[in-house]
C-alpha cells in the first residue's frame, strides 16, 4: 500500500484491476479450446492404451523383473518434484514478505495440484493390481515408505487446495457480485456456491489472513516430507545409485528446480494469452530468474556431492552405476541433463539480458525437460545393475527402452495434470485481485 | 530325513485342534498338495491319505479347501523350526534340475527363477564356479520391510512368502532386494491344467496370478508334509542340504545323509552373501574348492559383464 489514495482513485484502480484479471473467466478463445482439444486427444489416445495395459499386463511395457520401475515412477518422482513449487513460491518466498510473488503466487498452486494429483494417478497406472489398490488402506503397514508416502501425498494435496482455495474467496465474492450478467448461470452459481456467502468485513479478512498464514507454515513441512519420503522410496533400498544420505535435499532441491521451471512456462504463456502484460511484469520474470539462479545453486551443490563423492572413492558397484551415466549408456542423457537442465540455465539467468519473459520462458522449458529426464537417470541405471549377475533371462530384462504404450500412457497423464491446470486458469482468475488491488493501495474492505 | 524335519506330526495335531475334524480332513488333502477341484454335494465316500500314512474315508462334500484357513496357516507358518539351506559350490555342475523342479512346481514361465544358477567369479584371474540362488529368507528382510500391504512376509520358521491374493504389484520388494530373488507376473501366468479350479495355496503360490509377485518359498508346501524342497530333492550331485537349524541338522538332497548344521558350516568355513548389507541370509555357501568340474571361461567378468567391455 503506497499513498493514502481518494475514493475515486481507489474505485479506479480497482474495476480496472477486476476487468482485466476477469476478463478471460469471461470468455473462451479459439486457442483455448483448440488446446483443450488436442489434450482431450492425447488424453482419449492414452486411456485407450491403458486399456492394453489393463488387459495384456504391465508386459506391454518394457518393465521386466530387473528394470521393475520405468517411466511411470520417473514420471511420479517428476510430478511431485514439480508439485513442490507451491511451497517454495507462496509459502517460502511469501512468508519472507516478498511482494512480487503476489502475481504468480496462485499460478503456483494452480501447478502444485494438478501435478500432486497426477503423482497419485501415475503411482496407480504402475501398479500391477490397480484393482487392489483399497489394500493399501485395508492391509497398510506404516513401516513401508509407500504408506508414508501416500500419507504426507494426501495431506499436501488438502493443504495444497485450501492454499488455492482459502485466498481465492475474496476473488469469489467479486466474481459473484460483478459476473452474474457477464457469464452462464452454472458457472455464476459455482461462484456463488464456492464463495461460500464472503462479504468482506474486515473480521472476514482478519481470519483468512490468519489461516492462510497457518496453513502457509504448515505446508513448508508437509511439502518437505512427500519429497523427501518419495527420495526414500529410491533411498531405503540397498542399490548403488540410491544407497545415499543425502537422497531427501538432493531430491527437494531439484524438485525446486523443477517447478520453478514449470512456472516460468506458465507465466509466460498466462501473460501472453490473457493479456497481463501489466501484473505478470517484466520484473516478474526478472525475480523468477534470480529464484531459479538460487535454487539451481543449491540443487548442483547436492549434485556434486551425489556424484563426485562416489566417482572418487569408485566402490565396486558404484563404479559400475557412475560409468553408465558418465561414459556408459546413459552418458548422452546424463550429460544433457546436468549441462542442459543445470549448468546452462544457471549461466544463462545470471545475466539480467535473459532474465526477460521470452528467454526465462525458454529456460524454463529446458528446466523442466531436464528434470523430467533427471528422474528417468535417478530410476532407471540404478536398475539396470543387480549386485548379483543378470543370466538366464531374456536380452529384454537387460536393458529398458520404453514401448510406445507406456510413453502414450505417462504422456496421456501429463495431459490430465496440463489440462487440469488450464482449467483451473480459465474458471479462476490466475492473479488474485483483491490482494493486487490491495498492493496498489485501494481499500478492498470497502471496494466489494 | 523324517528324523530332522518332522513337521506333519505336530503341525496336523494342532490343525485338528484349532479347525475340527472337518477342516482337518481337507488339511490332509491341502497337505498331499491334492487342491484340485472337489465341490460336488454328493455324500460319495472318498479315500485318503493322510500325511502320516493313512488313508481314511472322508465325505466328498467335506473336502471344501478353505482358502481363509490355508492363509492363516501358510502366515503363520510352522511352530518350532528354523529352516535353513546350505549349497555346496564345489558340488554344482549346472546341471539346473533345481531350476527345473522349481519351475514345474510352481507353474513359472522359462525366464521365471526362484532359483537361478549363476555363472559367478569372485575376481579377475580367479576361477569360475556355478552359484545357485534361491531365496536368502533373510532374517533381517528389506523386502518384507518395503510392502504396504503386508503382502510378503516373514514366517516364525523363518521362511518368506508372499500372499498373490493381497499383492497389490507395486514391485518395491524387487527394488529393496539385493538378490534380485524376486520375480513378477508381467503377462498373464503360466496355467496348468486345472489351475482355474484350484484353491490359491499361498505355500506354493500357485496359481500364479498377473500383477503379482512370486519368489522362492524354501517349498513351504513340502516342508508341511515334512519333504525336501522340490529343488533340493531334485539335485542329482550332492550341492543342497536343508534343514532345521533349531534341530542343528540337515540333509542333503541327493544322498540323503544327515549331518549336523552347525559341524558343516564350521568345517566348510562357510558364507553368506553380501553379509556387509546385513540382511541376515539362512542360505549358507561352502566355498567352491576343488570343484567337480573344469574351469570355464563364460567371458563375463566378476560382475557378470562381458568381460571384453570397458570395465577393468
Amino acid at each position: 500500500m503506497s499513498e493514502i489514495k481518494s475514493q475515486e482513485e481507489q474505485k479506479v484502480i480497482f474495476e480496472k484491476i477486476r476487468k482485466d484479471i476477469l476478463r478471460p473467466v469471461m470468455s473462451i478463445s479459439y486457442g483455448y479450446k483448440l488446446w483443450v482439444g488436442i489434450l482431450l486427444t492425447i488424453i482419449a489416445v492414452a486411456v485407450w492404451a491403458y486399456y492394453y495395459q489393463l488387459r495384456d499386463g504391465l508386459m506391454v511395457t518394457a518393465m521386466r523383473d530387473y528394470v521393475s520401475w520405468g517411466m511411470y515412477i520417473a514420471t511420479f518422482v517428476f510430478f511431485v518434484a514439480t508439485a513442490l513449487v507451491g511451497m517454495l513460491i507462496s509459502a517460502v518466498v511469501g512468508l519472507l514478505g516478498k511482494k512480487w510473488i503476489i502475481p504468480i503466487s496462485r499460478i503456483a498452486e494452480m501447478i502444485a495440484l494438478a501435478f500432486v494429483m497426477m503423482a497419485g494417478i501415475i503411482i496407480v497406472v504402475d501398479m500391477g493390481r490397480p484393482d487392489r489398490l483399497l489394500n493399501v488402506f485395508i492391509h497398510g503397514r506404516f513401516q513401508s515408505p509407500i504408506f508414508w508416502d501416500i500419507t504426507v501425498v494426501t495431506t499436501y494435496v488438502t493443504i495444497s487446495m485450501l492454499l488455492l482455495f482459502l485466498p481465492l474467496l475474496p476473488d469469489l465474492g467479486i466474481m459473484r457480485n460483478h459476473l452474474k450478467k457477464d457469464i452462464p448461470a452454472w458457472q455464476w452459481n459455482i461462484y456463488n456456491i464456492l464463495s461460500l456467502g464472503w462479504v468482506g468485513t474486515p473480521n472476514q479478512y482478519k481470519i483468512l489472513h490468519r489461516t492462510i498464514r497457518v496453513l502457509l507454515v504448515l505446508i513448508i513441512p508437509v511439502a518437505l516430507a512427500i519429497h523427501t519420503v518419495t527420495s526414500w522410496l529410491s533411498a531405503a533400498t540397498l542399490r548403488a545409485g540410491w544407497d545415499s544420505t543425502i537422497f531427501g535435499p538432493y531430491y527437494v532441491s531439484g524438485a525446486f528446480v523443477a517447478g520453478s521451471g514449470a512456472v516460468l512456462i506458465a507465466m509466460y504463456f498466462i501473460r501472453k494469452a490473457y493479456k497481463l502484460e501489466e501484473y505478470i511484469t517484466d520484473e516478474s520474470f526478472n525475480m523468477m530468474g534470480k529464484l531459479l539462479v538460487l535454487v539451481s545453486l543449491v540443487y548442483l551443490y547436492f549434485n556434486l556431492n551425489e556424484f563426485l563423492v562416489p566417482g572418487y572413492k569408485m566402490k565396486t558397484a558404484d563404479a559400475v552405476h557412475l560409468h553408465t551415466l558418465f561414459v556408459g549408456k546413459y552418458a548422452f542423457m546424463f550429460w544433457a541433463t546436468q549441462i542442459g537442465g543445470l549448468f546452462l540455465p544457471i549461466f544463462l539467468s545470471l545475466f539480467r539480458k535473459m532474465r526477460k519473459p521470452f528467454p526465462m520462458m525458454l529456460i524454463g522449458i529446458a528446466v523442466v525437460l531436464g528434470a523430467w529426464f533427471k528422474r528417468f537417470i535417478i530410476i532407471i541405471p540404478t536398475l539396470i545393475h543387480a549386485h548379483l549377475p543378470i543370466q538366464n533371462v531374456p536380452q529384454e530384462f537387460h536393458e529398458y527402452n520404453p514401448t510406445g504404450i507406456e510413453i502414450t500412457i505417462t504422456i496421456g497423464v501429463i495431459a490430465i495434470s496440463v489440462l487440469i491446470f488450464t482449467i483451473l486458469v480459465k474458471l479462476f482468475p490466475v492473479i488474485p485481485i483483491w490482494e493486487t488491488a490491495h498492493e496498489k493501495g485501494v481499500d478492498i474492505e470497502k471496494n466489494l | 530325513m523324517s528324523q530332522n524335519i518332522t513337521p506333519e506330526v505336530t503341525s496336523r495335531r494342532n490343525f485338528l485342534k484349532k479347525f475340527g475334524i472337518t477342516v482337518g480332513a481337507a488339511g490332509a488333502v491341502t497337505s498331499l498338495g491334492l487342491l484340485s477341484a472337489c465341490v460336488n454335494d454328493d455324500d460319495e465316500m472318498v479315500s485318503l491319505l493322510t500325511t502320516d500314512g493313512q488313508t481314511v474315508q472322508v465325505k466328498k462334500s467335506q473336502l471344501k479347501v478353505n482358502l481363509v484357513e490355508m492363509q492363516e496357516r501358510g502366515r503363520e507358518g510352522i511352530p518350532g523350526k528354523k529352516y535353513v539351506m546350505v549349497i555346496d559350490l564345489a558340488k554344482c555342475l549346472n546341471a539346473r534340475l533345481c531350476m527345473a523342479a522349481c519351475q514345474g512346481a510352481h507353474h513359472l514361465k522359462p525366464e521365471q527363477h526362484h532359483i537361478n544358477v549363476l555363472q559367478m567369479q569372485n575376481a579377475e584371474g580367479t576361477g569360475f564356479y556355478y552359484q545357485p540362488k534361491p531365496c536368502m529368507h533373510c532374517d533381517n528382510p528389506p523386502c518384507t520391510k518395503v510392502c504396504p500391504v503386508d503382502a510378503t512376509f516373514k514366517r516364525q520358521d523363518g521362511i518368506v512368502l508372499i500372499d498373490n491374493e493381497r499383492c497389490i504389484g507395486c514391485r518395491f520388494c524387487i527394488a529393496a532386494c539385493p538378490y534380485s530373488a524376486r520375480v513378477f507376473n508381467w503377462s498373464e501366468p503360466k496355467y496348468v491344467e486345472g489351475d482355474e479350479n484350484r484353491v490359491y495355496d499361498i505355500e506354493l503360490n500357485v496359481p500364479q496370478k498377473k500383477g503379482t509377485i512370486s519368489k522362492c518359498l524354501f517349498s513351504a508346501d513340502q516342508l508341511r508334509v515334512g519333504k525336501l524342497p522340490y529343488c533340493v530333492s531334485a539335485c542329482p550331485n550332492g550341492t543342497y542340504w536343508f534343514g532345521d537349524a533349531n534341530e542343528d541338522a540337515v540333509t542333503n538332497g541327493t544322498s540323503k545323509e544327515t549331518v549336523r548344521l552347525s559341524t558343516l558350516l564350521h568345517e566348510n568355513a562357510a558364507y553368506t552373501l553380501m553379509p556387509e548389507l546385513g540382511t541376515k541370509p539362512r542360505v549358507y555357501y561352502l566355498p567352491p574348492k576343488d570343484r567337480l568340474f573344469d574351469y570355464q571361461n563364460t567371458e563375463k567378468n566378476y560382475l557378470g559383464e562381458e568381460e571384453h567391455g570397458h570395465h577393468a
